[in-house]
C-alpha cells in the first residue's frame, strides 16, 4: 500500500473574475522512504498539490489518503517546510525548534531532550539560546528542518525549500538535507521548478502540466536509487540525459 | 575587524563626540536664552508681567505649592489619572484590536464606525462624561480613555493584519487552532507595534486627563491651570504648564525603557 495516495484529485477556487481549476485529475502514489519531486512552471498548483496533502486544503474533487486513510486537516504524520524558514524573530533557536511540539502539545521533556540533541547533532550545537537573525541562512534552515522533524512525522512536505539560498549554500543544504531525511527513513515529495535539484534528490521526477495542472509524466531515477548523493548524482553521466528528458517536456508546454 | 583603533579613527570619534556635545550645549543655551529674555522682557516693562508672568514669578509659585504640600498633590492626581487611563485604554484597545482580528465580519461592520469615531475630536465627549459619571476622577479618566482607545485599536488591528501570513501558514500546517495562532504567532509579533501604540497613547492619556481635569477636576494641573486663568494667576497657569511639561517628558521615557526592555535581544 502506498503511503501517500491521490485518487483523481482535482481543486477550483473562484475569484471576483471568475473559476479557477487549479488542479485536474491528479493521480499519485508515493511509496514508503521514496523521495518524489515535482516540477512545473510557476503557477502550474504544485504549492497547491503540497496544501491538499498536508490537510490545509481540501480537494473540490477525489480524495488524498495517507497510510490508506483520508486527509481531514493538518496531521501530525505530515511534515511541511515552506519556502523560507519563517522562523519566529522572537524566539530563541530552540524554542522555534519546539514550536510544532507545543502546537501539537506533545511537548515532553523527552520530545525537548530529542530535539537538543537533534541541534546538537546537526551543527547547531551551542545556538539554543539565539535568535534566528544570528544565524546564516544555512543554519536557519536547518533549525526548520529540525522543528519539521520534531513532531516525528513520516511524510515530508518541501515547497521550494531551497529557494531563498543562494547557489552555493543551496547545493550545501540539500547535501545535507537528503542525507538527514535518508538517515532518518522519511517520505519526500518536495516542489521545486529547478530541474536539476528535482533529479539530484529524488528517486521519481513528476512533471506537472501548466494550469490546470495535472500529471504529464514521470522519470525513475536511477542514481538515487543506488544511493548516490545529490552531488555526487549532479556529476553522473546520466545526470544531463535526464535533465535534456525533462527540460523539454517543461518546455513543450510554454 | 575593528583591531586596533587607528588615529584617524579616534579622530573621527573625537568629531563626533564633539559634535554630538555642540548640539547639547546648543539645547541647553536656548532653553536658558528663552527664560533669561522672557525674565529681562518683564523686568524692562517691555511685556507686561501680570500677563505674561516671569520665571521668577513661576518659580516662586511653584516653591509656594511645594510649601503647602498642594505640589504634589496635583502632580499625583495628574500622573495616576493618565496612567490609569492610558493603561485602561491599551488594555481595552488591545481587547478590541483581538476582536477585530477573530472576527473578519465584525471588522467589516465595524470599521466605518471606527473611522467615524477616530476623526471626531474626542474632547467634545467631555461634556457627556461629566453628565453621566459626574465632576469626579471616572470622568477624568473616561476622557483619557476615550482620547487614547481608539488609536491603539486601530495601530495593533492594521499590525495584527500586516503579521506575515506564512508565518501563520507555518503555524497551521502544525493543526494550530485560531487560539493558538493569536497566543503563538499574532500577539508576539506585534509586539513591537504595541509599543509603537504605547508611545502614542501615553501622550493622548495625557490630553485626555488634562482636558477631563478642565471639565470635572477639583485638582491635577489641568485644574490648577483652569482655577489659575479664572483668578488672573499667571504665574500659576505657567508654572502648571512646566510641570505638565516635565510629567509628560517622564511618562514618555518610561515608555521608551520598556521598549529598551521589551525589544531586547530581537532585532526587526
Amino acid at each position: 500500500m502506498a503511503l501517500v495516495e491521490l485518487r483523481n484529485v482535482g481543486l477550483k477556487y473562484h475569484t471576483l473574475e471568475g473559476e479557477i481549476t487549479a488542479l485536474e485529475n491528479v493521480n499519485l502514489r508515493v511509496e514508503e522512504e521514496e523521495f518524489v519531486s515535482i516540477v512545473g512552471q510557476s503557477g502550474c498548483g504544485k504549492s497547491t498539490l503540497l496544501s491538499l496533502i498536508s490537510g490545509l486544503l481540501k480537494p473540490t474533487t477525489g480524495e488524498v489518503l495517507i497510510g490508506g486513510e483520508p486527509v481531514q486537516g493538518p496531521s501530525p504524520k505530515v511534515g511541511y517546510m515552506l519556502q523560507q524558514d519563517y522562523l519566529y524573530e522572537w524566539r530563541t533557536i530552540l524554542d522555534n525548534a519546539l514550536l510544532g511540539l507545543e502546537i501539537r502539545r506533545m511537548k515532553t521533556p523527552e520530545r525537548v531532550q530529542e530535539v537538543k540533541q537533534m541541534l546538537q547533532d546537526y551543527g547547531l550545537g551551542g545556538f539554543e539560546s539565539y535568535y534566528p537573525n544570528q544565524l546564516s541562512g544555512g543554519m536557519r534552515q536547518r533549525v526548520a528542518l529540525i522543528r519539521t522533524l520534531a513532531v516525528q512525522p513520516n511524510v515530508l512536505l518541501l515547497d521550494e525549500p531551497f529557494s531563498a539560498l543562494d547557489y552555493q549554500n543551496r547545493l550545501a543544504v540539500g547535501e545535507e538535507v537528503v542525507r538527514i531525511l535518508r538517515e532518518r527513513r522519511k517520505t519526500v515529495i518536495m516542489v521545486t521548478h529547478d530541474i536539476s535539484e528535482a533529479i539530484s534528490m529524488a528517486n521519481r521526477v513528476i512533471v506537472l502540466t501548466p494550469r490546470p495542472g495535472t500529471i504529464k509524466s514521470e522519470h525513475r531515477i536511477r542514481m538515487c536509487d543506488e544511493g548516490l548523493t545529490p552531488l555526487q548524482t549532479r556529476e553522473h553521466p546520466e545526470f544531463r540525459r535526464y535533465f535534456t528528458a525533462i527540460w523539454k517536456e517543461l518546455n513543450v508546454n510554454a | 575587524m575593528h583591531s586596533k583603533t587607528s588615529a584617524e579613527h579616534l579622530a573621527y570619534l573625537r568629531q563626533l563626540k564633539r559634535r554630538q556635545l555642540i548640539i547639547r550645549l546648543s539645547q541647553g543655551l536656548l532653553l536658558i536664552g528663552i527664560f533669561a529674555l522672557w525674565e529681562l522682557a518683564a523686568r524692562l516693562g517691555w511685556i507686561n508681567a501680570f500677563v505674561f508672568s516671569q520665571p521668577t514669578r513661576v518659580w516662586n509659585a511653584a516653591v509656594r505649592l511645594a510649601r503647602q504640600g498642594e505640589l504634589w498633590k496635583h502632580l499625583g492626581w495628574t500622573v495616576g489619572e493618565t496612567v490609569i487611563g492610558f493603561t485602561a485604554g491599551t488594555l481595552l484597545g488591545i481587547i478590541i484590536a483581538i476582536i477585530l482580528w477573530w472576527s473578519d465580519f465584525v471588522s467589516r461592520v465595524l470599521d466605518p464606525y471606527i473611522v467615524v469615531l477616530e476623526s471626531i475630536p474626542k474632547v467634545a465627549l467631555g461634556p457627556i462624561f461629566v453628565v453621566w459619571l459626574g465632576t469626579n476622577m471616572t470622568a477624568v479618566i473616561a476622557m483619557a480613555v476615550a482620547v487614547s482607545v481608539i488609536v491603539t485599536v486601530m495601530m495593533m488591528h492594521t499590525g495584527f493584519k500586516e503579521v506575515d501570513p506564512n508565518k501563520i501558514k507555518l503555524a497551521r500546517t502544525f493543526g494550530a487552532t485560531k487560539l493558538q495562532i493569536l497566543t503563538k504567532v499574532i500577539i508576539p509579533a506585534s509586539v513591537p507595534t504595541m509599543i509603537a501604540a504605547l508611545k502614542v497613547s501615553v501622550g493622548l492619556s495625557l490630553v485626555g486627563t488634562i482636558v477631563g481635569e478642565f471639565l470635572a477636576s477639583k485638582a491635577g494641573l489641568g485644574y490648577l491651570i483652569i482655577y489659575g486663568g479664572q483668578v488672573f494667576n499667571m504665574s500659576l497657569v505657567m508654572a502648571s504648564i512646566l510641570l505638565l511639561a516635565i510629567v509628560s517628558v517622564i511618562l514618555y521615557y518610561f515608555v521608551s525603557k520598556l521598549e529598551e526592555r521589551v525589544v531586547r535581544g530581537r532585532d526587526y
